[in-house]
């Protein structure tokens, strides 16, 4: 009996949401509009991400072009070729390195990758280029496959000749996609592939000069590649040979792109908890809305729980239908983002819709909206009856000391830490996320209030009505201007941030290529060269500021304990790459200013008779887990040597000068084979281009960087990365602007009112109109300006505790950011209340219920 | 239901609110108590107690001292979800604003106290109960789309749904013209009569007060006179 009366009673609440939604659907749909961007974002990027990785695992063997490859920084050895020569399958080598490349024809020259290949690399994939036959035909002669972006940059075309060292090639064909590489790989310098048995006509590898040796295989069929990896893994480390199987390209490609899409996920949550905390905002003026229906029910009969049902399946169908649009708009936003990520993706991602991730977006966006909806709705469990005998009746409402309210508000954290630690796999970044959003909310409510206190405060009685009016407006009862606040500030803080931070960035490199700092690295100088190319700079009126002898070598122990010994050894802490490495270093006796002793003695002079002692870079020494005084050795091209760390220093690697995670005193290397790296400024790019030219013409084997062509290479890159960042924040300023769109709508009743009232004491349609237009002012204002103060601190902040940067301030895109949201803010606003002033004032005075 | 065991019993009811640095106190030690189908009107100036002591009654509200016993039950230890299934089961409402839901229909609204109990008659009943007061040809209608009276007429009829013992009335026709006060009145004196419904009404109005059986003048929060009406009026 009891079950059947409870089983009516659900029919019955389901029944009176339904029917009490009737004439507030178009209100509700409003509410809805608050999450669908937030949703749409976060399904958008995860079925992406999904994607992606599906697509990773299917072309897996096209993201290596090969089933094995084994990587050298030197020269391949007798040993390391009789270890390639055992293993089973086809081959294929490369040999890479940076240098200048010109264009006889054009008068110019270009920093490039050279790439010279022997065999049919790649084995999975294949080069595309136009034309397409030129992926095969570049390898039967002297011919080369050029970069697109080179040929586009130079204006060369099909046909034309090329001069890489003392050789010439003809270009086969446009170079525009290399298997498993994607559009950054060329930011250094354009690829440019040549036939390896016309390498050593180049005449630019020399001992000691700067290439990377690979060899790829596909491995005959049957063949057991982890048993084989297991095999070799033991020549590899004594060898120090570093290896790549598909399986661990896709690990390392998979975990690359998760974290990128994990932290673009959490931008889409942040629209998403703006959307929460607008459908809180909403629902509570519904609900005061609607307090004389609750106390009538209450009055006819109806329990507390029956009345908050009521509403609470409608807040209920505002999250599943907001949660469904939003995934409907992700599964578009999805089509859109591999266009955006065209750039950064080493492959093609074709459209497919990712169902876990749509319910995923479903699921988020729900619970979103159910826990916000809570915080308003426990009101209604403390209206009471008596409201409807008195409409003055002040009901005692859900107020800071309802237990339930402190416990969403945990909820609400507890779910934002849940889905931060799962999207970033690590509790850290998820408590700093959460606990940034929280400060930021506050920071931003605190902010946005006190301006607000503020303009009211001081803006003086003797300006016009209608300025005075268009303020108060804010204050309105019911009024949704914090959450506006809120939304439009996050949004305008996140995007103002990110441009912020993309010209400190920028600012860092031009003011170190700015006026007094070198903007020319020469590499690669021998020693017999070296007077000679400083003689040549000289006479192009850029002098040589700095000399720096660079000796290469591999570290052979740690404290004693044999690299290869390490390497093999699984609990080891010590990054692989850094026992691996060639080290490239220096021998001074000074130090530079870019350099500071944190620990043990600078000695500039090595100790007659006594092992050297060498100043280690302080981050390295972290890693390696040495202080002063442990021991190291090293193979300096077949020599061995026993050094002690006599310091560790500081470096400010961000100021570009030739830095070294090891310098050497002098009285150690001197007799070493070693090239020189020499660094100049030239006064113009025209000045640039002619000591290239010189340089090139002269010394084909010395490359050059023009760290002109390298700023706009990060440049692009940052823009890149900056503009995902900034279409991730505008679904924040989107939501925002929706928000606004829904305060303006849901407060609709309340604005004809006002309007007919104005009209009815005389204002003409022209005041009313210039009211709200001052309101929407000083909301856009004081939403744009507290983004804008809380975007300065985390840019002060990052740079001075993350960059070690001065903070320099982007004047130009923060006022554009400020007036786009102001603009944005007063069109929304202004379009959202058309209809207000044309209603009849009769009509609207003569109604009492909306 | 025997007359003897009274349907509403007060005793020695006391409301009184803070304000400020003072006690307000709206009714002071209010005793009556009201048989089946008996009729009361509680007359009084503005801010005498009378909508206190009408909220009192049917337990919207609790009152600083004192009891109320409604159907023989005491209201004093019961909490809101009990009171609130009790006025379902045996209270019923006339309001002065009327107090329709305005999203819901005519017959909806006259549904609800009955849906509420889970009845599968509720539909048949309210358009009964609609037809009755006139209304058999606007069930359809939403509360803005009909006139003062017409709402009131709705209003009557969700009063009478459950078949409540015992209906509160508060200024039922002080929202409304002359001439539609009486059809309203009578409707109610008329549909009281028939359902044998205990009847407490507040009003201002001395003319319809004098269409109950008994009639409580309050003033300052205190009975100042418990008499018996003009039986002439009664039933006009």
């Amino acid at each position: 009996m009891e079950k059947a009366r409870s089983n009516v009673s659900f029919r019955w609440q389901w029944s009176m949401a339904w029917r009490d939604s009737r004439t507030n659907r178009r209100q509700l749909l409003v509410f809805v509009s608050s999450i669908v961007l937030g949703v749409a974002a976060l399904v958008g990027i995860s079925s992406f991400g999904r994607n992606l990785r599906t697509i990773i695992n299917e072309q897996a063997k096209t993201l290596l072009g090969a089933d094995l490859v084994i990587r050298s920084p030197r020269p391949w050895s007798p040993e390391a070729e009789v270890l390639l020569r055992t293993i089973p399958g086809e081959e294929s080598r490369e040999v890479s390195f940076l240098s200048m490349v010109t264009f006889p024809g054009h008068r110019d020259t270009r920093l490039a990758q050279v790439r010279a290949l022997e065999g049919e690399f790649p084995f999975y994939g294949e080069f595309e280029t136009e034309p397409t036959p030129a992926a095969v035909s570049f390898r039967l002669g002297p011919s080369a496959l050029v970069e697109e972006s080179l040929m586009l940059q130079l204006g060369l075309q099909v046909g034309d000749i090329i001069r890489i060292g003392s050789f010439d090639y003809q270009i086969a064909g446009k170079l525009k996609k290399v298997p498993g590489e994607s559009g950054t790989a060329s930011m250094l310098g354009g690829r440019v592939y040549i036939p390896m048995r016309y390498l050593g006509q180049t005449r630019l590898l020399q001992a000691g000069s700067l290439a990377n040796y690979r060899a790829y295989f596909r491995l005959r069929p049957g063949i057991d590649i982890d048993a084989l990896g297991r095999r070799l893994e033991p020549s590899l480390a004594r060898l120090q040979l570093d290896s790549e199987t598909v399986e661990e390209r896709k690990a390392s490609l998979g975990r690359a792109f998760q974290n990128m899409y994990h932290y673009l996920n959490l931008v889409g949550f942040v629209a998403l908890l703006l959307g929460g905390i607008s459908i809180a905002s909403s629902i509570h003026v519904y609900v005061t809305r609607k307090l004389n229906t609750i106390a009538v029910l209450r009055c006819l009969g109806a329990r507390i729980g029956q009345t908050f049902h009521i509403y609470l399946v409608q807040a209920l169908a505002v999250g599943v239908v907001g949660a469904i649009a939003g995934s409907l708009l992700g599964v578009a936003v999805q089509w859109l983002l591999p266009t955006l990520f065209r750039e950064f993706l080493p492959i093609i991602t074709p459209f497919s819709i990712s169902w876990l991730p749509v319910l995923e977006g479903l699921a988020i966006g729900v619970a979103v909206a159910l826990l916000f909806s809570l915080l308003p709705l426990l009101r209604i469990r403390r209206i009471s009856p008596l409201l409807a005998l008195r409409s003055s009746f002040e009901s005692q409402v859900a107020g800071r000391r309802d237990p339930y309210r402190w416990l969403i508000y945990l909820l609400l954290i507890l779910a934002t830490m849940g889905f931060a630690i799962a999207q970033t796999r690590q509790w850290r970044q998820g408590l700093v996320f959460t606990a940034g959003i929280v400060i930021s909310l506050g920071f931003l409510a605190l902010v946005g209030r006190l301006m607000m206190a503020l303009a009211r405060e001081f803006l003086p009685n003797s300006w016009p009505y209608v300025w005075r009016q268009g303020l108060a407006n804010l204050y309105r009862p019911n009024n949704q201007t914090l959450v506006l606040l809120l939304s439009l500030g996050l949004g305008c803080f996140l995007i103002t941030t990110v441009y912020l931070i993309h010209y400190l960035l920028l600012s860092q490199i031009s003011v170190s290529g700015g006026s007094s700092r070198p903007n020319l690295i020469l590499f690669d100088i021998q020693s017999d060269q070296r007077a000679a190319v400083a003689q040549l700079l000289q006479a192009q009126g850029a002098p040589a500021l700095q000399q720096v002898p660079i000796v290469t070598m591999r570290m052979t122990q740690v404290k004693g304990q044999k690299v290869e010994g390490l390497l093999l050894d699984r609990r080891r802490t010590i990054p692989e790459w850094l026992l691996r490495r060639e080290y490239r270093c220096t021998y001074r006796d000074h130090l530079e200013d870019t350099e500071t002793i944190v620990a043990g003695r600078w000695n500039g002079h090595a100790e007659p008779m006594s092992i050297p002692a060498i100043s280690l870079e302080d981050k390295t020494a972290q890693r390696l887990k040495v202080q002063v005084g442990d021991r190291l050795d090293f193979d300096v091209q077949g020599v061995p040597m026993t050094v002690t760390v006599g310091s560790l220093r500081k470096v400010e690697w961000e100021k570009v000068t030739p830095n070294f995670f090891i310098v050497f005193p002098d009285g150690v290397l001197e007799k070493a084979p070693k090239f020189y790296v020499l660094v100049t400024r030239s006064q113009s790019s025209q000045m640039s281009a002619r000591i290239q030219q010189a340089v090139v013409s002269q010394f084909p084997n010395v490359s050059v960087i023009d760290l002109a062509l390298v700023f706009a290479s990060v440049d692009a890159i940052l823009s890149k990365v900056s503009f995902v960042i900034r279409f991730m924040a505008m679904f924040s300023i989107v939501t925002g602007l929706t928000v606004l769109a829904g305060a303006v709508i849901t407060g609709r009743y309340q604005r004809i009112q006002e309007s007919v009232l104005l009209k009815a004491l005389g204002a003409s349609r022209r005041q009313v109109l210039r009211i709200l237009m001052v309101e929407y002012l000083f909301l856009g204002l004081i939403s744009s300006l507290s983004g804008l103060i809380l975007a300065l601190a985390a840019t002060w902040a990052l740079a001075r505790f993350l960059f070690r940067f001065p903070l320099t301030i982007a004047y130009l895109p923060t006022v554009a950011v400020l007036l786009g949201v102001l603009g944005l803010t007063l069109l929304t606003g202004m379009l959202s209340s058309r209809g207000i002033h044309s209603r009849p004032p009769l009509e609207v005075l003569r109604s009492d219920t909306f | 239901m025997s007359k003897s065991v009274p349907v509403l019993n007060v005793h020695r009811l006391t409301k009184t609110y803070p304000s400020g640095d003072r006690t307000l106190t709206v009714l002071k030690e209010v005793s009556f108590s009201l048989g089946t189908s008996s009729t009361l009107a509680i007359l009084g100036p503005s801010g005498s107690g009378k909508t206190t002591l009408l909220s009192l009654c049917a337990g919207l509200d609790r009152p600083t001292s004192g009891s109320v016993f409604l159907q023989g039950v005491c209201l004093d230890p019961l909490g809101e979800d009990q009171r609130a299934s009790l006025r379902n089961q045996f209270v019923g409402f006339v309001f002065q604003t009327f107090q329709l839901i305005p999203t819901l229909t005519a017959l909806e609204n006259v549904m609800v106290p009955l849906e509420l109990r889970g009845s599968n008659q509720a539909r048949h009943l309210a358009m009964e109960l609609l037809e009755r007061v006139g209304l058999g040809e606007r069930l359809d209608h939403y509360p803005v789309q009909l006139s003062g009276g017409e709402q009131q007429r709705v209003a009557l009829a969700r009063a009478f749904i459950n078949r409540p013992r015992i209906l509160f009335a508060d200024e039922p026709t002080g929202n409304l013209d002359t001439e539609t006060s009486e059809i309203v009145a009578d409707l109610l004196f008329e549909l009281n009569q028939a359902a044998g419904t205990t009847l407490v009404l507040v009003t201002h109005d001395h003319e319809l007060s004098q269409r109950a059986e008994r009639i409580i003048r309050l003033r300052g929060g205190s009975i100042i006179s418990d008499t018996r009406s003009n039986p002439q009026l009664q039933g006009n």
